[in-house]
């Protein structure tokens, strides 16, 4: 499926997994471990010039008297060993580093930080040729050096990295929400990592933001440099390194067809998500930023299915205080109103870093003390959240979703301190919605098993499918190596699905889906046959999805269920899709067909 | 800068049992930084500074490895007869 794409070498073509749709081109920014973070300057007058080789010069010499003040204190016993320290100081000012760094200061007039990195991922290059691997390894020494010139330069000007003045690809091992939290995302143009599967944190936060993005490349931090001319192909998953012109020409033609096919989609995106036979969904936006919520209303969302709210506690030393949560809340609530607002509560955890919660860490943070039952643990950050959530009610459509309820007595629980929260602001007179409905997230087998007991007790339902497969799998998917077996169409998936949304329709409420799938347009035709009422989704994909749905008929998805239900492995559903649905809808899967024979 | 009339070099063979590694070769480079002549240290047609520890280490020299010295400068000489001093004597291992 994935063929190599035309025009280019082998050695400088990279392929991984299209985490998100587009091609960006531009210049390679690698994010490497030591997490500190700068930019790219080009210093434009002669002056500017030889103030940042100054600067540069000023930032090694503090690094030599650290170095020098750190070798007097070396204890006695340890002398033998201070000769490490003595390499680190002739390193400061080696001129494969020290000189280099000036020069390209001068020569490509760029930033002292840029410059650095840059001599060093030469010299990088240099050791990973060396076959002594005690000498290869040396290479550690010059990167603690380089570590500490950084930190002194950047420590000085600390409004660098909001500074940024040019866009770049981020190139990483793999990023979690906190280092997504402190860039300047406007300034990135693509992403690319080592790590990481198509429902990982970057590939969700890049359809999110509509940023073209390739994960699982294993090794492209090792083949990427910064500064480097690459091109991210989200579509095929493809990753050029330095391209010829006559890869850039292709690459910019698909670049323009890809971007006016979605102006021909965003288009038509206002128009209701309803089948020729005339049964209608809700599409929805799922969210994690204030800033997306223009994202999901120009791509023709009719609400927020799902308001990730771990932000504010992942970005911040401190936690966030009800006012704060308050203000985000009722902004969004009044920007979409009459529209609704489906907030979940926290759910950290799992594949979520928290810097404000010092949780302990755990061996399998999966299956650990993540969500519902750290909130119903956690009573004060819970409550602080509930109340926040309760009085932006008064200001639209909010609905309040818990996620990973896994029995009946967690969703009563979690009520019960909802029903708590709405006595005090009774008392202290604040207004909320009395009717706010209540819903849960089905994500646990467990809660599958019981979802006609749950739905006695909940207002909807709304089916987290990244979760749900992970869990009932058996697949972790950020694991590399059982990430293909992470299969949404697996029969049991598919199963599960329909024994939720006729548990949820027996009891009269609703049930939504706000996992990966809702955005899968080959799941969307099975989704509508299943009976499902909302869908939710990152906002690039709701356009597409709509449209599809608009050029379906209810009547052939439910046979189309039919079909897939009687499948008995996931091969047999796929062939299916192929055979079926894909031609069916061929239209409209023309542009992937496209990516795929590349 | 250093004239280029003065060119001394001369032949030898890596003899400590650690080869160029990183202290010998930060030794080799605090040394040859006291000349004003400029060094290089040939293998196999590969070049490196004598003056930089990074390309040393990355020329990969263990022990039994030939090498060429090369200097310019007023001091050529004096940096040549220091430098292969050095070698000859193991860095002073052992």
């Amino acid at each position: 499926m994935n063929l190599p794409p035309p025009f280019v070498s082998k050695e400088s073509a990279l392929t991984g997994i299209a985490a998100s749709p587009g091609v960006a081109i531009g210049k390679a920014y690698l994010v490497d471990r030591s997490k500190i973070e700068f930019i790219y300057q080009n210093l434009i007058s002669p002056p500017l010039v030889e103030e940042e080789v100054a600067r540069f010069k000023g930032a090694v010499e503090r690094a030599r008297a650290q170095l020098e003040q750190i070798k007097v204190g070396v204890p006695e016993e340890l002398a033998a060993h201070a000769y490490i320290l003595d390499t680190h100081l002739l390193l400061l000012q080696d001129k494969l580093i020290y000189e280099a760094a000036i020069d390209l200061i001068r020569k490509e007039r760029i930033n002292a930080e840029w410059a650095l990195r840059k001599a060093v991922d030469q010299a990088r290059e240099k050791f990973a040729r060396i076959k002594d691997e005690y000498i290869r390894s040396r290479i550690k020494d010059i990167e603690d050096v380089t570590e500490r010139i950084i930190r002194n330069l950047v420590g000085s000007e600390q409004e660098s990295l909001g500074s940024l003045t040019e866009r770049v690809i981020i190139v990483a091992r793999d990023l979690s929400p906190a280092d997504t939290s402190q860039m300047r995302l406007d300034r990135v143009m693509g992403f690319i990592t080592d790590m990481g599967s198509r429902t990982s944190h970057t590939a969700i936060m890049a359809k999110a933001l509509e940023i073209p993005a390739v994960v699982g490349l294993e090794d492209c931090t090792r083949r990427i440099r910064t500064g480097d001319l690459i091109i991210v192909d989200g579509l095929a998953g493809h990753v050029i390194i330095n391209p010829d012109d006559k890869a850039l020409e292709f690459y910019y033609g698909r670049q323009r067809s890809f971007e006016s096919y979605q102006a021909e989609i965003v288009r038509t995106a206002y128009l209701p998500a309803e089948t020729i036979d005339g049964h209608r969904l809700a599409v929805m936006g799922n969210v994690e930023l204030f800033e997306e919520v223009a994202a999901v209303i120009d791509h023709g969302g009719e609400g927020i299915g799902l308001y990730r709210t771990e932000f504010h506690y992942v970005s911040k030393r401190h936690l966030p205080t009800e006012e704060e949560l308050f203000e985000d809340y009722r902004d969004m609530t009044q920007i979409l109103a009459p529209r609704p607002v489906i907030i979940r509560t926290l759910d950290i955890g799992g594949d979520k870093f928290t810097s404000a919660l010092d949780l302990a860490e755990e061996m399998n943070p999966a299956l650990g003390l993540r969500a519902i039952r750290f909130c119903l643990k956690e009573t004060e950050i819970f409550r602080t959240q509930l109340r926040a959530i309760l009085r932006a009610s008064a200001f639209g459509n909010v609905k309040i979703m818990f996620p990973m309820i896994s029995g009946l007595q967690e969703l009563l629980e979690a009520k019960k301190i909802l029903k708590l929260v709405c006595r005090e602001l009774d008392r202290e007179g604040l207004p909320y919605n009395p009717n706010i409905e209540v819903g849960t997230m089905i994500e646990v087998p467990s809660a599958v098993a019981i979802s006609d007991i749950l739905a006695q007790e909940a207002d909807f339902f709304s089916l987290g499918t990244n979760d749900l497969i992970q869990y009932s799998l058996a697949i972790d998917r950020v694991n590399e190596r059982v990430a293909h077996m992470y299969e949404p169409l697996h029969p049991a998936v598919l199963r599960m699905i329909r024994t939720v949304v006729q548990a949820g329709h027996a009891a009269g409420i609703k049930v939504g889906l706000c996992g990966e799938m809702a955005s899968d347009p080959v799941c969307a035709p099975i989704l509508v046959g299943m009976g499902l009422d909302e869908l939710s989704m990152t906002s690039l994909a709701i356009p597409r999805i709509k449209r599809l749905i608009r050029m379906a008929s209810l009547s052939e998805c439910r046979d189309y269920v039919q079909a897939i239900l009687r499948c008995r492995t996931t091969v047999e559903v796929n062939e299916f899709v192929r055979e079926v649905i894909v031609r069916r809808f061929s239209e409209d899967f023309d542009f992937l067909a496209a990516a795929r024979a590349v | 800068m250093s004239s280029n009339n003065n060119l001394c070099t001369r032949e030898l063979t890596i003899q400590n049992r650690l080869g160029l590694h990183a202290r010998a070769a930060a030794r080799l480079v605090e040394l040859s930084r006291r000349f004003e002549a400029e060094m290089t240290v040939e293998k196999d047609g590969q070049s490196a500074d004598a003056k930089s520890v990074v390309g040393l280490l990355s020329l990969e020299c263990p022990i039994g490895t030939k090498v060429w010295i090369k200097a310019w400068g007023d001091d050529a000489d004096q940096a040549v007869a220091a430098v292969a001093a050095l070698i000859e004597n193991r860095f002073g291992e052992e």
